[in-house]
């Protein structure tokens, strides 16, 4: 590897990236574009939950604790029921997605001091509303049980959910790091995906291959200014994550950026090998969303929990590299975590690049067909 | 054995794309410091034989070597002393003249203390100095080809290989361009050109022709016209051409048109032109001129072609 071929190369492929409108826009603008869109459209997915409620106390308390939630606008109270076999048909027929209920003891028990019950039954068919609606249900109950406690009796209500690492239970919180992962997985695919392709369709590969340069020096200088574009995109997205969404970054920034250098290294080398490969440049960015968009948002564990995952899909997350991104940047933005905590992710992200990379210089050769 | 003269030979190459022969066991030698010519029709094989010179596809069968590197073997190490110029202009249009420059310096490795002087010397070559930073995509053809044929021997290199380098650019460029050719052959460069212009085959010191992937003949541009021309060549200027060429034909002469001549192939000029004459008159079109002439290569082409 020549140093100094390495760099004509990245200065060559950052004067293009600077000249091509439609580059520069799709390396700056549709990483910002993409974490609004997907980052209202997600949030705002959780409003109007529909909700039925089996009020069996039917008391001044349950009736104010019910008008909490209305009042929330996250819940849309579609009717109060009197049989709980009702709360199956409605949860069944997918009419309400939420049951709250109410037992009889329930004002009797904030008058002896008792901690009162809330029952909440929730349609768990999608997971992340599910996690979000829990998390919504167990802030307005303690803010609730707050507000008894200005009176004299301090009762705390157990909606048998817990939000963990998301105090302040704002939905967003939860889906803007793993957000920010998942748009990463894409972008950075995307990036480099037309590289090689664009050089073959042009025709300019034909004259690069027959000078002397190596195929590690050509795809380590056309990783360089790549690298430096993603690592400004992750900028960008982190900065947007905590000042326009609000998100808490509870760990450490030089963690965060140095962990997704990494991440990035795998990112771009799979676009290279994607471009390496199709040799076209409709055929790269095509692959490069098919191996990226939907593998990314579905098997991360971003949208679904892993866990709930049938066998099978369990599995395969383990190749998608979104998986452990969205968990780090999950861990580093919510929990505070530290490297200690993150080093098998860490590990196994480096792991992923090197053999992408390899891969992408093996398949390389410096022939026509 | 490779003789210490001799900068290309090869022996018995082919190529095939599936069941089709590009390239159909082709042998040629090409001297230290000649310009090579390879000529020969769309289709007939010469860029697929200039890509397995350069190292960028693998022959079927056959071996060689260029400059020293048999060209199986050893193709990575071929690249450090050509220069190729694809038939495709293949430099960054979106780059300017001088960062194209810049960047085959680089890729190149020329060393920093040449750098300067080599720049120069290419924006000199192709009279860009007052464009140096011009977009290349505007630059008129002439210019890109020169300054595709200077980004390609920036490292100064014993060989080069121009793949139809004066296709589609206007005459008196191709003129200049065939002057840079022969200024570099005079200072010791090898130069293997293809081209299918034929008027440009005269400048070449020896020539193959190439047909359908098989070198039909091979030579001086003299050896071509003296040995491969038994029969001589009429020049006929007519009023009617179209109408000549077919009352001839129908006569068993076989004419080509070059502008607004015929030309026809026979055995023996002193002896048919009055027939010929007779037969064109015969139908009221007036003859202003038949004479022999000396035969352009074209004509041997033409010959050649009609024999394979
Ligand atoms: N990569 C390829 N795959 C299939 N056929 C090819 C390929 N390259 C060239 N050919 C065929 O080989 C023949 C010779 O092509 P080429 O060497 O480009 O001719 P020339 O340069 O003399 O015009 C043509 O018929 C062309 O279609
Ligand atoms: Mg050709």
């Amino acid at each position: 590897m020549k140093f100094l071929r390495i760099k004509a190369i990245a200065k060559k492929e950052l004067i293009q990236i600077w000249r091509d409108p439609f580059s520069l826009a799709m390396v700056f603008v549709m990483p910002v574009m993409l974490l609004f869109i997907f980052g209202y459209a997600i949030t705002l997915d959780v409003n109007n939950l529909t909700t039925i409620v089996y009020d069996l106390d039917r008391s001044s308390s349950s009736r104010e604790l019910v008008a909490k939630f209305s009042e929330s606008g996250y819940f849309t109270i579609i009717e109060h029921i009197d049989d709980d076999k009702d709360i199956d048909k409605y949860l069944d027929s997918g009419k309400a997605r939420i049951a709250i209920a109410i037992p009889a003891d329930f004002s009797k028990n904030i008058t002896t001091g008792k901690n009162p019950q809330l029952q909440v039954i929730i349609d768990g068919s999608d997971s992340n509303t599910a996690t979000i609606a829990m998390g919504y249900i167990s802030a307005i109950s303690e803010l609730y049980s707050q507000r008894l406690k200005g009176i004299k009796i301090t009762p705390v209500i157990d909606p048998r959910v817990r939000v963990w690492y998301n105090p302040e239970l704002k939905s967003r919180n939860f889906i803007i790091p793993g957000l920010i992962a998942v748009i990463m997985a894409i972008i950075a695919a995307l990036l480099t995906s037309l590289t090689f392709a664009r050089e073959w369709e042009r025709g300019t590969m034909e004259q690069l291959i027959s000078t002397p340069v190596k195929g590690p020096e050509l795809i380590t200088g056309k990783l360089i200014p790549y690298f430096l574009i993603g690592f400004i995109d992750m900028a960008v997205a982190v900065l947007i994550g905590t000042i326009i969404f609000d998100v808490p970054l509870r760990g450490n920034i030089f963690l965060l950026m140095a962990v997704s250098s990494v991440f990035l290294f795998g990112g771009l080398s799979l676009g290279i090998l994607i471009s390496i490969v199709a040799k076209s440049q409709l055929v790269a960015s095509q692959m490069s969303m098919v191996i990226t968009f939907l593998p990314s948002f579905l098997l991360s564990g971003f949208m679904y929990p892993i866990a709930n995952m049938p066998a099978i899909l369990q599995i395969i997350t383990h190749v998608i590299p979104a998986r452990y991104f969205v968990a780090i940047l999950k861990g580093i933005f919510l929990k505070g975590s530290i490297l200690k905590l993150l080093a098998m992710d860490v590990l196994l992200l480096l792991i992923f690049g090197l053999i992408v990379f390899t891969v992408a210089n093996r398949k390389f050769k410096k022939r026509v067909i | 054995m490779k003789a210490n003269n001799i900068a290309v030979k090869v022996e018995g190459v082919s190529r095939k794309f599936g069941d089709f022969v590009a390239v159909d066991n082709i042998s040629l030698s090409v001297n230290k410091g000649e310009i090579f010519g390879f000529l020969g029709p769309n289709g007939a094989g010469k860029s697929t034989t200039i890509r397995m010179l350069c190292g960028l596809l693998t022959p079927t069968s056959g071996s060689g070597f260029v400059g020293g590197y048999d060209i199986i073997k050893e193709y990575e190490e071929i690249k450090k002393d050509i220069g190729y110029m694809s038939q495709k202009f293949s430099l960054y249009d979106d780059l300017t003249v001088e960062e194209n420059i810049d960047f085959f310096s680089g890729v190149y490795r020329v060393p920093k203390e040449k750098k300067k002087k080599r720049m120069e010397w290419v924006l000199e070559m192709a009279g860009l100095n007052e464009r140096r930073n011009a977009i290349t995509k505007i630059l008129p053809g002439g210019f890109k080809q020169r300054l595709a044929l200077g980004c390609a021997i920036l490292h100064e290199p014993p060989i080069i290989f121009l793949d139809e380098p004066t296709s589609g650019v206007d005459p008196i460029s191709r003129r200049n361009f065939w002057k840079l050719i022969y200024d570099m052959s005079r200072e010791g460069t090898t130069v293997f050109v293809t081209t299918h212009y034929m008027e440009e085959a005269e400048y070449c010191d020896r020539l193959a022709l190439i047909y359908r992937g098989k070198i039909i003949a091979e030579g001086t541009p003299n050896d071509l016209k003296q040995n491969y021309m038994s029969r001589d060549v009429l020049e006929i200027d007519v009023d009617r051409v179209v109408e000549a060429m077919e009352v001839l034909y129908r006569n068993g002469i076989e004419t080509a048109i070059f502008g607004s001549l015929l030309h026809a192939t026979v055995e023996n000029a002193e002896q048919e032109i009055p027939g010929i004459k007779r037969i064109l008159e015969g139908l009221n079109i007036t003859v202003n001129k038949i004479e022999k002439i000396i035969p352009s290569l074209e004509d041997v082409f033409v010959t050649l072609i009609e024999v394979a």
